[in-house]
């Protein structure tokens, strides 16, 4: 059992105050193993961004502790986790560039704060990085707006490796590009997670890449952990009515498969006012009343997997 | 095939932005025909002109730019009338739109008016087209919110946009776009912008509306699972053109232009189906490059310079409508399986 | 070499901004060389010419003093364009530096504010009564009391700004590098804040010069001898109706100035936006 390369234990991240209190984060707890790809999965309002954001101290968490290689990142402050940054990095979903900064001095940039290949190496660095990630040297002379989606996507790609990062945080990467260009970024990221051995983890909605490209997945709802497990097991047999749920709504590319089916029903609660229990009850089809009175525990159901249910054992 | 006139028919539709010294041509010669109770999708990515032939097609293209349009869009109203839509007046135009013809967008948040009620938006609606009084159009929204499926729906006639979430906004505009029961309904990525739960609500809703009314609907999406299961027919675009046409079956089995089978292999979903019936590891294939600049076009085929099975012949030479009615592609390469 | 032609290219792309470059360089022109190249001397006095229209002798017509209008305008240009020009500046520089800390340090944020609603809540011209009458009337004291009633304006635009940018993406992804606070300022916050600071510039030199005007009708500006813009246009008010050039023609200095200087700083502004340095 290798010690985990981050270690998150009762996370929570609350914002605003009084009758705006949203607690957007609560109690959430998973290791990521050092090299593995862990898929972070929710719908909107599931807190996955916020979990990423608070992961490496972008924003400040109300409780609970982060632990990357076994150092505490709770409570640092921005001089002692500068350091750590290097080891940290986060590629976010488009546009993340400074629109008056050029390509070669943003990569630049990032190289001067840590330290690195200075002097004459700064420039052969910049073009390596930007070969790493299928983009030519003369682009380090042109402002954001001159590239295309994927490019741009591809350079903040570039931005996150040039720290020589150990663990990257990736929140919906995906999300704003086409199709094809989708194709090409992920195939970049199992090419780098290869050839860089990097620990990732990859935050999106989208069910179908989480499926290609993860080992492990979380799956998140109202801000709380539902279901952890191998990527294979969740996918083959859902242990939780949530993950159920959202397999058989996501639309499969194929016309002879089974039709996107609807068994949930009605909005998500609001993130102000969460049911009591278990958060996702008012729309489960397996709801009874004990679900309203206790948070069910995240409990180990072997092999890696973990649920967030009173009955799970009825289907397990 | 069904001999009855289509509901909509459009032939050569192209439209071109005026700007500078040369017209930019971004939707060129889009054709394809929609009958009662049939779903096309029209299918691409972002560049691709479906939205703008949308929008051509309804006389919504933007004010603060001028453009020029050409062809023909021949629409059957409900008494078996045809107009042609891009020839008509402003003033008939107007008329028919929510009437005959509707749309619905994919930002519901943009397209409703924060100030009014939504009870009102949909009235409003019922007042221009049907002619009723306030009391009766307002039942008749109450009647379409109903019929959409809104929770709560009396309640929900005197809130306003802020107060809805995005699936339940959705279901507004799919209200007002239904109340006065056109006849085609044009959806422009209404999904989108929605998680998979309420959109599989949403679309289940798109569809028994459907099959109620009997309209026919024009389905804008990127998304191939959407189109796998919510469509009859599918129509590829790519730089303006449709580059395949075909009943949604026969897209997904045997696609036959090489764009269309690039995007196929682009789907993980797809990929990870196909490992698992051949019970080997299928890699994720992408196609490099970018789409063109539309003001940069050569004479040839416009996919060429990211097709994989190009002939030199293709960078040269516009490529040919091949196949059968039911299937059709634009390319040079015959018999491409 | 080439990088220089596609700036200058770039910032006359609307010939108009060519025109308002060429009429404050004229102004500018005026204000150096007034010393010794004028029509008459702006000071003397020649009671019998008092209020003439304009003619050859005096092409803007003469003063109820019997100075000449033109002579007083060249003149007076150095003194209202530094007046105007040093407001600007320093209204912009303490304003800036005041928003751009109210508006990323959340803990500064109110206290600042504060800082800047006790500046807002004088009338202009009551605080420049108030300074003025204490320390003197001087082309100095007026500068440095409009300055106090400018900076307002421009801390509350950076500010509101500033809240804006450092919620974007760019910046959120600088700070995930580990980018310093100090740089995070300079480079990525400040330089997309020149848009709403020029825009501002320009207004506030072409409200200080009218500002230096209205203090100066009520006798608590530069003082009666200096040949401002301003005074000139207060001391008008009087003869305006049977004199319309006492009014008109330093009038038309202000105007002219102050246009040119919001046109000259849209040019600006489009100069410094990457997205337009590259279209032709």
């Amino acid at each position: 059992m290798t010690t985990p390369m981050v270690r998150i234990q009762d996370l929570s991240v609350e914002f605003g105050r009084g009758a705006q209190r949203v607690r957007a984060v609560r109690g959430v707890s998973f290791d990521i193993a050092p090299g593995e790809v862990l898929g972070l999965v929710g719908e909107s309002g599931s807190g996955k961004s916020t979990l990423g954001r608070a992961l490496i101290q972008l924003i400040q968490a109300s409780g609970g502790s982060v632990q990357f290689e076994g150092q505490e990142l709770m409570g640092l402050s921005q001089a002692q986790m500068r350091p750590l940054r290097r080891q940290v990095q986060m590629v976010f979903q488009d546009p993340s560039l400074n629109p008056r900064q050029r390509a070669g001095a943003m990569l630049a940039e990032v190289l001067s704060t840590h330290g690195l290949h200075t002097g004459a190496a700064r420039a052969p660095r910049i073009a390596e990085l930007l070969h790493i990630v299928g983009l030519k040297p003369e682009h380090a002379s042109r402002f954001s707006h001159e590239f295309s989606g994927g490019q741009k996507q591809r350079l903040g790609i570039a931005r996150a490796l040039a720290a020589e990062p150990r663990f990257i945080v990736a929140d919906e990467p995906l999300s704003a590009l086409d199709m094809s260009i989708q194709a090409q970024i992920v195939n970049l990221l199992i090419g780098l997670r290869q050839q860089l051995g990097l620990t990732l983890l990859f935050i999106s909605h989208d069910l179908d890449v989480v499926q290609y490209l993860c080992d492990r997945v979380v799956v998140l709802y109202l801000g709380r952990v539902m279901e952890i497990a191998p990527t294979a097991d969740l996918f083959d047999a859902p242990a939780h009515p949530y993950t159920q749920a959202l397999l058989s709504a996501a639309p499969i590319p194929d016309p002879t498969q089974a039709a996107p089916q609807v068994h949930l029903l009605g909005d998500p609660p609001s993130p102000l006012n969460p049911p009591s229990g278990c958060v996702f009850r008012t729309r489960c089809p397996h709801a009874i009343a004990a679900c309203a009175e206790q948070v069910p525990e995240l409990t180990p159901t072997g092999a890696g997997r973990w649920v967030a249910c009173l009955r799970h054992t009825e289907w397990t | 095939m069904t001999a009855l006139l289509p509901r909509l028919h459009v032939r050569d539709l192209h439209t071109r932005l005026l700007q500078g010294d040369s017209p930019l041509p971004l939707v060129r010669g889009v054709s394809f025909d929609l009958h009662d109770g049939q779903t096309l999708a029209l299918v691409g990515e972002s560049g691709s002109g479906k939205s703008l032939t949308a929008l051509s097609l309804m006389r919504l293209l933007a004010r603060n730019a001028r453009w020029e349009c050409s062809g023909q869009a021949l629409l059957t109203d409900a008494q078996g009338q045809q107009h042609d839509m891009l020839k008509v007046s402003d003033e008939h135009m107007r008329q028919m739109r929510g009437h005959q013809i509707a749309m619905i967008f994919q930002e519901p948040m943009t397209c409703l008016n924060p100030v009014l009620t939504v009870g009102e938006q949909i009235a409003e609606s019922v007042r221009l087209h049907l002619g009723l009084d306030t009391r009766a159009a307002r039942a008749q929204a109450l009647r379409a919110l109903e019929q959409v499926e809104m929770p709560a729906a009396r309640q929900r006639l005197d809130e306003y946009p802020h107060q809805l979430s995005g699936g339940m906004r959705q279901r507004v505009m799919i209200a007002m776009a239904m109340v006065c029961e056109p006849r085609v309904l044009i959806a422009d990525e209404p999904t989108t912008a929605l998680d998979v739960t309420i959109q599989a609500q949403i679309l289940a809703l798109m569809s028994r509306l459907q099959k109620d009314t009997g309209m026919s609907m024009l389905f804008i999406t990127h998304n191939l699972g959407v189109v796998a299961h919510h469509a009859e027919r599918v129509a590829v675009m790519y730089a303006g053109q449709v580059v395949e046409q075909a009943g949604v079956h026969e897209l997904f089995a045997k696609p036959a232009h090489p764009y269309t089978q690039g995007l196929l292999a682009c789907l993980p979903g797809r990929a990870r189906q196909l490992a698992r019936q051949s019970g080997q590891a299928v890699a994720l294939q992408d196609i490099p490059g970018q789409a063109p600049a539309m003001n940069r076009l050569g004479s040839g085929c416009s996919f060429a310079e990211r097709c994989s099975v190009s002939l030199p012949a293709c960078q040269l030479q516009a490529p040919p409508w091949l196949g059968i009615a039911t299937h059709a592609r634009l390319c040079h390469l015959e018999g491409h399986p | 070499m080439a990088e220089w032609r596609l700036l200058l290219k770039t910032l006359f792309a609307r010939r108009v901004v060519l025109i308002a470059l060429v009429l404050l360089a004229l102004m500018l022109l005026m204000a150096a060389i007034s010393q010794w190249v004028l029509p008459h001397d702006p000071m003397a006095m020649k009671v019998s010419q008092r209020l003439r229209a304009p003619n050859w002798n005096h092409w803007s017509g003469t003063d109820e003093l019997g100075r000449d209008i033109t002579s007083r305008i060249f003149y007076g240009a150095r003194y209202s364009l530094a007046i105007g020009a040093g407001t600007a500046l320093l209204a912009a520089f303490f304003g800036t530096l005041l928003g751009l800390l109210a508006g990323f340090f959340k803990h500064l944020d109110a206290p600042l504010m504060r800082c800047v609603d006790a500046m807002m809540a004088f009338p202009d011209i009551l605080l420049g009564i108030a300074l003025v009458s204490i320390l003197g009337a001087s082309p100095t004291n007026v500068v440095l009391a409009l300055t106090i009633v400018y900076t307002p304006r421009v801390a509350r635009v950076v500010r509101a700004s500033t809240l804006v940018i450092r919620e974007l993406p760019y910046v959120e992804a600088a700070r995930a590098v580990g980018v310093s606070t100090p740089r995070l300022l300079s480079v990525h916050i400040l330089p997309n804040l020149m848009s709403p600071i020029l825009v501002q510039l320009s207004f506030i030199f072409a409200y200080a010069l009218l500002a230096e005007a209205g203090l100066s009708f009520l006798g608590v500006g530069v003082g009666a001898e200096i040949p401002t813009w301003g005074t000139m246009v207060a001391a008008s008010t009087q003869y305006a109706d049977r004199a319309f050039w006492t009014l008109f023609f330093p009038g038309m200095a202000i105007v002219l100035t102050a246009l040119s200087l919001q046109i000259l700083g849209d040019g600006v502004r489009d100069l410094l936006d990457p997205r337009l340095k590259g279209m032709q």
